[in-house]
């Protein structure tokens, strides 16, 4: 089996006195795909946030490829390879599509920003001959693409793709599956974080359900949906 | 009674009244930027506004200060209201708000400013409450009327605006709208609506809080300028949107700005109220009465 | 560019200028203004210039942080006026000339930007544009109670005797002075824009959240931005004292500098560097020409007016206007 990319410890999280997420553990071996589901408010966002660096504290810890996260910037995360999506895709407007892919190979600081390597990044997700076009120019799949390049702009060896399909018609689902089959299989680690069932089940080689900020199950994808608890907690029977 | 401590009381009793007047002139501000999140760098300039109109009107009919910026309320409402469909239209709407709308209220600022001088003239207008030399004196302490009244008449405002905003289902909604947009949509309440209505009872508030100023002391059409910056740190120190925060905050910066100008010369009090506003956003940004994030 | 709906065919990329080709254009461009206003050689000709071109270093500087980042500086005054009196201090207490004088007021706004930065640039944008308000505010009590540089009343400051480098008059090396700066100015905005600089503050001004997940250090772009931008803005001040001979607190932190360091880029267009240096030639050639025929509250007047009206109707400035995507 392969080494562990990511282990989180008892990771919670309060806002006043509302606890968002807590004692969360979680084990992801590199090259899997693993899916994340919950109903809304269980805490997969703030998940999300915590292991991308966008909140100054949580408890727990996060240990990535060997090296604990502690209080590391989101930037820094980001460089060490540990990308993430948003739920809502938030291209940077006043910049071309090519300039969106250029802002994180620019900072990588080791991959020099050329516009060959840009253009390489949007060539795996469709995207070249819209490459001078501002991002408003773009359909929402094209957008969730682009958010999709730039995140994986720098290959990183995880990805969090945060609701990447979320409002898409089914056609559009499978396209952007396959794109994350094809990162999965150049090497990049998956948790997606999705509604669209028919994408989780289909995804996933492992799920993961958050309750109400807590983890309830975590396992084989069929065993994990038939198990009554989430059942009864995420389909709300 | 120590001479020191008679200057000390004294200096804090009457910046406790300047501070009712900072808590007028900061509570609408507490609305937009605190409750609505709309930058409105113009208040003071509003603010001026209706202590020069009140002036003019005063010296045309004679009738109270403070009674005459009550009447002007309606008219500011209205136009407070009128800006923020513009605002709204030009700027939240395209989520352009950061440097545009920033712009569009020192744009405001400045004619409003500018017309005052063109119409009115640069010089200071002034207007006399009957009250307004009289003096009661408890112990050491001067209470003159001429900032007692103002003072009283401005926290007596801010309570009923606090009231409305805790007990009517208007006021709650605008509460609400501060809080989460999306919760108005759901009980089918239009968020532009509520807005368009708060930011009106925003710069009706500052009518009256001119109203208090020119009582306290002549206006001319730049005087706005000095209060720019006191009000946004009173309304920042106070926490936003607390109105309770805001007039404790208003009450604290009186005071400092007051115990300073006298010990040590009024050319000074400025530099150390804005200190304190510095450090509290290097220390505390979510204001000295807010609670954290 | 136009959104005309083209095949999935690429455009190709534009094409531009690189940093030594623009930097030896704007040093060419700088020359010909010099050797031109030599020309004329008329005292007014050389005082409007400079007054003009000093609003270009102005707004141009302003636009570093207020248009590339997106964080608006109501306290452009407050830097201004450091770097004016800056010139007056070190004058005074060094003998020393315009020339080092300028290099000293990089020093003070660049650590007043960086300074400003480190207070408040964690917070959301508004408290950092309310803090420099409030600069303006400390920083204008401080120079009044400054009894070294004159305090309220002011200060003179004497032009030297001699004219350098063979200048016709004293007015006239000023004024080159201001044109060097400007033409400098403009190539450094330039330069920040087109570097991973300019990507990065472009990227965090349209979502800074975003520009973390991308591995931009929004956090230390923005104090470099900062400091820059504050750094310019004090060497637009600094020559202020020699222009007219005499400072007041009044007129060097005076808010026309405050309301025109942000009407001219945005009546331009705070996206590109030729934004501010457009709107800083318009607007201050209206107002040079307005102080000669109307008052200076008209004055005033016209720019709150177009200000508002631009960020109104032309939110991305003239160049927007001509450009028409977005």
């Amino acid at each position: 089996m392969s080494e562990i990319v990511l282990k989180a410890e008892g990771v919670g999280k309060r806002f006043g006195g509302f606890t968002a997420l807590s004692g969360i553990d979680l084990e992801v071996r590199a090259g899997e795909r693993l899916g994340l589901i919950g109903p809304n408010g269980s805490g997969k966002s703030t998940f999300t946030n915590c292991l991308a660096g966008a909140f100054a504290s949580h408890d727990g810890a996060f240990t990535f490829k060997g090296e604990k996260l502690g209080r590391l910037k989101p930037h820094q995360r980001a460089r060490r390879g540990l990308a993430r999506t948003f739920q809502l895709p938030r291209p940077f407007k006043g910049l071309t599509v090519i300039e969106n892919i250029r802002v994180p190979l620019a900072y990588a600081g080791r991959d020099a920003a050329t516009e060959a390597r840009a253009m390489e990044c949007l060539e795996t997700v469709e995207l070249a001959g819209k490459a001078y076009r501002m991002p408003k120019e773009l359909t929402q799949v094209e957008l969730r693409r682009l958010e999709l390049a730039r995140a994986t702009a720098l290959r990183p060896e995880l990805l969090i793709a945060d609701e990447a399909m979320a409002g898409l018609s089914d056609s559009e689902v499978d396209q952007i599956l396959g794109l994350l089959f094809r990162l999965n299989e150049g090497g990049t680690t998956i948790i997606m974080i999705e509604h669209v069932m028919r994408a989780v089940t289909q995804f996933s080689q492992r799920l993961a359900v958050l309750v109400a900020g807590r983890k309830v199950a975590d396992g084989e994808p069929r065993a994990v949906l038939s198990m009554p608890e989430v059942e009864e907690a995420y389909l709300g029977r | 009674m120590d001479p020191d401590l008679a200057l000390l009381l004294n200096g804090v009793v009457s910046g406790l009244l300047l501070g009712g007047l900072y808590a007028a002139a900061a509570a609408g501000l507490s609305v937009s930027f605190g409750m609505l999140d709309v930058v409105n760098i113009a208040h003071p300039a509003f603010m001026v506004l209706g202590a020069l109109l009140v002036a003019v009107l005063w010296g045309a009919t004679g009738l109270d200060p403070l009674l005459l910026s009550l009447l002007l309320t309606p008219a500011f409402w209205a136009l407070g209201a009128l800006i923020y469909v513009a605002y709204h239209h030009f700027f939240e709407r395209r989520g352009d708000e950061a440097i545009q709308g920033l712009a569009f209220f020192f744009g405001i600022m400045f004619i409003i400013e500018v017309g005052l001088v063109m119409t009115l003239g640069p010089e200071q207008h002034f207007a006399d409450a009957a009250y307004a030399n009289t003096t009661w004196r408890i112990g050491e302490i001067d209470l003159p009327l001429r900032m007692l009244v103002p003072a009283a008449v401005a926290l007596a405002a801010i309570g009923a605006l606090a009231l409305f905003l805790r007990r009517s289902f208007t006021g709650r909604a605008i509460a609400a709208v501060a809080q989460d947009r999306e919760a108005l949509r759901l009980l089918a309440i239009d968020p532009v609506r509520i807005k368009r209505l708060a930011f009106g009872i925003s710069v009706a508030m500052a009518a009256l809080a001119g109203g208090a100023l020119v009582v306290v002391q002549p206006v001319d059409a730049w005087s706005g300028h000095i209060f720019i910056g006191r009000v946004f740190a009173i309304v920042i120190m106070g926490g936003l949107a607390s109105l309770g925060g805001c007039v404790l905050a208003a009450l604290a910066f009186g005071v400092v700005e007051n115990v300073t100008a006298t010990f040590y010369g009024p050319s000074w009090s400025p530099a150390v109220a804005f200190g304190c506003l510095l450090l509290v956003l290097a220390i505390r940004p979510q204001g000295l009465f807010g609670r954290a994030a | 560019m136009s959104g005309t709906a083209l095949p999935a065919l690429p455009l190709p990329a534009p094409r531009r200028l690189g940093h030594a080709g623009f930097w030896l254009a704007s040093a060419v461009a700088a020359l010909a203004l010099i050797l031109a206003l030599r020309g004329f050689g008329s005292e007014y000709a050389y005082f409007a210039a400079t007054f003009v071109l000093q609003y270009v270093v102005l707004a141009t500087a302003w636009n570093i942080l207020g248009g590339y980042a997106g964080y608006v500086n109501f306290g452009a005054a407050a830097f201004f006026a450091a770097g004016a009196y800056t010139t007056v201090a070190i004058g005074k207490a060094l003998g020393l000339g315009l020339l080092p004088c300028i290099g000293f007021a990089a020093l003070v706004g660049g650590a007043l930007g960086l300074g400003t930065g480190i207070l408040t640039l964690r917070l959301r944008g508004a408290y950092f544009a309310i803090a420099t308000l409030c600069l303006s505010v400390v920083l204008q009590t401080i120079v009044v109670n400054w009894s070294y540089v004159g305090g309220s009343r002011g200060a003179y400051v004497l032009r030297p005797r001699e004219v350098p480098f063979g200048f016709d008059s004293y007015s006239g090396f000023l004024c080159a002075v201001v044109v060097v700066l400007a033409a400098a100015a403009v190539a450094i905005a330039r330069t920040i824009e087109k570097s991973r600089l300019g990507l990065g503050l472009a990227a965090l001004r349209d979502d800074e959240a975003a520009a973390e997940a991308a591995g931009v250090p929004t956090l230390r772009l923005k104090l470099i931005a900062t400091t820059i931008s504050g750094a310019m803005m004090a060497v637009a001040g600094a020559p202020l004292p020699y222009l007219g001979s005499y400072v007041e607190p009044n007129s060097a932190f005076g808010l026309a500098y405050a309301v025109n360091a942000i009407a001219m880029p945005l009546i331009g267009g705070t996206a590109s560097w030729a934004g501010p240096l457009i709107g800083a030639v318009l607007l201050a050639s209206l107002q040079q020409a307005a102080t000669v025929t109307i008052s200076s509250a008209a004055n005033l007047m016209i720019v709150g007016v177009v200000l508002v009206v631009f960020v109104c109707a032309a939110p991305h400035g003239i160049i927007g206007l001509f450009r028409g995507r977005r």
